[in-house]
């Protein structure tokens, strides 16, 4: 009997993942792939992509498998995302929110990671207020460790997802101008997409308040980065152009003075964005603040991709899932 | 009862003395210096020294012991027991106990403690403000008269420079030094390691080196103005070493001390979060730690210091944001002192002996240690510069295993630890290197291995 797993090429994938240096091939970062590993997942997700568009949207290829989506922060897309990623490849999902106050009442971290563990799932996807959770619990778990978003470090599915979407339409990344403006200094999407962007011969150039965008940050990686002060400089001659969401929580801390200024001083408009190349593409994690960091004629016209991001995002999970469970045996 | 040690290699800075001396101990205090050929007396107790520094007693100028209030972590008898296992002799517990030690009956109880586990002396740091609140003087003279040797707010520096100026004037007329933990908390708060590259990278929130400099910066001009005596606490910025040098430098009553995981370790530790890289101040980035070495060699630097401050494995469980700050760091010291320091030829062990025993004495003014002149308290650590060995947090004395340093080696250990004539630590390890014959003193107390 055989059964189409979705997959067309799985091996170049899963061999780069299979090299990386770990018991289990946990997804901590961006910061840890190689450029190969990268275009592996890329395009591991691109021939899963696919499923999502069938009548019957599931293969079997992580039939029998556990996937833990354990979310100390709230989140809707990203974990519903996921979910439906580990559902249409088959494996029993379960979710997990963890008030992160759970301490208070006498368990640690690694109590509850251990706890799960010990119910041997194979995958738990972990997303945490606090950077470096998903590093703190691959040291004590067997299950593979995926991070969905960890404090201000990374989001590595995100800008995987990103990459996807600049990659089908821009073909390459290679070569890409790419603008990423706003609170660079909280932004974990921020930092995936600097190492991936970077990783993969693009220059990036960040801009936003200089509160928010410290001048340490040229130091981030080796090549490829700049640090603007202007937004428009960052914008200008941009193939791509991406806008961070700006907490609004972050107010309390006086990093600008109001909404309304830094709409009016960093804000994505039309007029902004025809200093990008005519082609260019705009990018956004969501959820927007609409007339904030992004108008909504920007928003909603023909250049933002940003329905498509949501779109590759399961994707990009069910491949991430998959290389990190071991499917690579399914067909092998 | 004499103790004799006998053929070592005698090291006291106080006296200009580096060369090889029997030193006689009776009743708890040193009695004299004998040349290679003097008679020693028949019936004395004798310890063989040969091929190892006879050092007076170590000096640790700021660890926290934890107890009153917090004894899940450490205890004075436990703190002392991984004290003398790491060749020091006296230790001075910071006032962030649970009360904090604002009050002679605190800092009377603290050195009762010590008195019963019979290790290590415990000289108590008093508050220097009520409750460590920052808002009004906490009683110094009692605990000067209790025992206290010196005041500081530590890891809650006092805030306003109007009240740290009133400590400064009110601490000079008792002769207490005034020590400070330099954070500005206004430029430091949330943040749970160096701002840098490095916190930019692993997106956690910094705290910048300016927040070290600007209260180094301030407390030296209060110094200044006051006359009184300000110590910088482990001092780890490029900033406030250079701050210290040119107030030395103007005469200022400045001093400053710095700690075995800032001369050792730099921000990139952190990678990999690791909670046992999180304490205050923070392991800062590469120029910062040449800084701190540069002002090691230059005498800058009077004085090493751990900032021991254990936690229970429960609380460095927690994410690195929320997990406490602070390293054990008792019995890595010395070893850390050897690998970092005097193998790579920055230091003599002149230097390290001033670094660990004159200078402290020195500054608390503590009579008869910090020397082995006949007639001093017989505080002595005996060292083997040779001696490879491994810690391990499993092994450790301490109650509490919070330490970066697990199963690092090292070339250079204390072996046995002297406090008040008895022999209260002796290393069970043999150099590897070199071989030497001992004999088993008689006068054995208090844990051994």
């Amino acid at each position: 009997m055989t059964f189409d797993s979705g997959i067309r090429n799985p091996q170049s994938a899963t061999r780069n993942l299979l090299e990386k240096p770990f018991r289990r091939r946990d997804l901590l970062g961006i910061r840890d792939l190689t450029a190969a590993e990268i275009i592996g997942i890329l395009d591991t997700a691109e021939n899963f992509s696919e499923i999502s568009t069938r009548e019957v949207k599931k293969v079997p290829a992580l039939r029998g498998k556990t996937v833990i989506n354990l979310f100390f922060e709230a989140s809707t897309r990203t974990r519903t995302s996921f979910e439906l990623a580990a559902k249409r490849l088959s494996a029993d999902a379960v979710n997990i929110s963890v008030s992160s106050s759970s301490v208070s009442k006498g368990e640690t971290l690694l109590d509850t990671a251990m706890n799960l563990d010990a119910m041997a799932p194979d995958c738990i996807v972990v997303r945490h207020s606090s950077a470096g959770v998903p590093h703190q619990l691959a040291k004590v778990s067997k299950a593979a460790i995926v991070n969905a978003g960890d404090g201000a470090n990374e989001h590595p599915t995100q800008a995987l997802l990103d990459a996807m979407t600049i990659r089908e339409h821009k073909k390459q990344i290679d070569g890409l101008e790419v603008a990423i403006v706003g609170d660079i200094l909280h932004s974990r999407v921020a930092r995936s997409n600097i190492h991936l962007l970077t990783k993969m011969g693009a220059k990036v150039r960040v801009a936003g308040p200089g509160t928010l965008v410290p001048e340490d940050f040229r130091h981030l990686v080796e090549n490829g980065l700049e640090v603007c002060t202007h937004v428009e400089d960052a914008i200008e001659g941009a193939d791509v152009v991406m806008i961070l969401r700006i907490q609004r929580e972050r107010q309390d801390a006086a990093y600008f003075p109001s909404l309304r200024e830094y709409s009016i001083h960093y804000g994505l408009t039309n007029e902004r964005l025809d200093l990008a190349r005519k082609d260019a593409i705009v990018l956004h994690p969501g959820p927007m603040n609409r007339g904030i960091e992004i108008a909504s004629e920007v928003a909603d016209s023909s250049r933002s991709l940003i329905l498509d991001q949501v779109k590759y995002g399961v994707a990009v999970r069910m491949a991430v899932l998959y290389l990190a469970t071991g499917g690579a045996t399914v067909n092998g | 009862m004499q103790l004799l040690i006998s053929n070592g290699h005698l090291i006291d800075p106080a006296e200009n003395q580096n060369s090889g001396k029997n030193l006689l101990i009776e009743d708890g205090k040193v009695a004299a210096w004998l040349g290679p050929n003097e008679s020693v007396p028949d019936d004395a107790e004798v310890f063989d020294a040969s091929g190892l520094i006879v050092a007076p007693g170590f000096i640790d100028m700021h660890v926290h012991l934890r107890e009153p209030g917090q004894e899940h972590k450490e205890t004075i008898a436990s703190g002392c027991a991984a004290a003398v296992a790491g060749g020091w002799t006296s230790v001075c517990p910071m006032p962030n106990t649970n009360p904090i030690n604002d009050n002679a009956a605190i800092t009377r109880y603290m050195i009762e403690q010590a008195e019963r586990a019979g290790l290590a002396n415990v000289f108590p740091i008093g508050a220097i403000t009520k409750s460590s609140d920052g808002a009004e003087l906490a009683e110094m003279g009692e605990m000067k008269a209790a025992g206290a040797v010196a005041v500081s707010d530590d890891g809650r520096p006092v805030p306003n420079a109007g009240i740290m100026r009133r400590a400064m004037q009110y601490a000079r007329d008792f002769d207490l030094p005034v020590i400070d933990h330099c954070e500005d908390k206004s430029l430091s708060s949330g943040g749970v390691m160096h701002e840098g590259r490095i916190s930019l990278l692993l997106g956690l929130k910094g705290m910048p080196a300016l927040a070290e400099d600007i209260d180094a910066v301030r407390d030296i001009i209060l110094a200044k103005d006051t006359g009184a005596h300000i110590h910088i606490a482990h001092v780890s910025t490029m900033g406030a070493i250079e701050a210290v040098r040119r107030a030395k430098n103007e005469g200022i009553n400045v001093t400053c001390e710095v700690t075995p995981h800032h001369f050792t370790l730099t921000d990139k530790a952190v990678e990999g979060y690791d909670t046992n890289t999180k304490m205050a101040p923070p392991l800062r980035s590469q120029e910062h730690l040449e800084a701190i070495l540069a002002g090691i060699k230059d005498g800058t630097i009077d004085v090493i210091a751990t900032d021991h401050a254990p936690h229970h494995a429960d609380e460095k469980s927690l994410e690195y944001d929320r997990a406490p700050f602070g390293i054990t760091g008792l019995e890595t010291a010395v070893g850390l002192a050897f690998n970092e320091l005097v193998h790579k030829g920055l230091i003599d062990l002149v230097r390290l002996v001033e670094l660990c025993s004159t200078n402290p004495a020195r500054i608390f003014k503590l009579t008869g240690r910090g020397s082995l002149t006949p007639g001093s308290v017989a505080d002595v650590t005996i060292i083997d510069p040779d001696l490879v060995w491994t810690y391990k947090n499993s092994d450790s004395r301490s109650k509490s295993k919070n330490s970066p340093f697990d199963s690092r080696q090292f070339t250079g250990a204390s072996v046995a630890t002297i406090v008040g004539g008895r022999m209260v630590y002796r290393r069970q390890e043999k150099s590897i290197l070199v071989d030497h014959p001992r004999t088993t003193p008689a006068t054995i107390a208090g844990v051994v291995i």
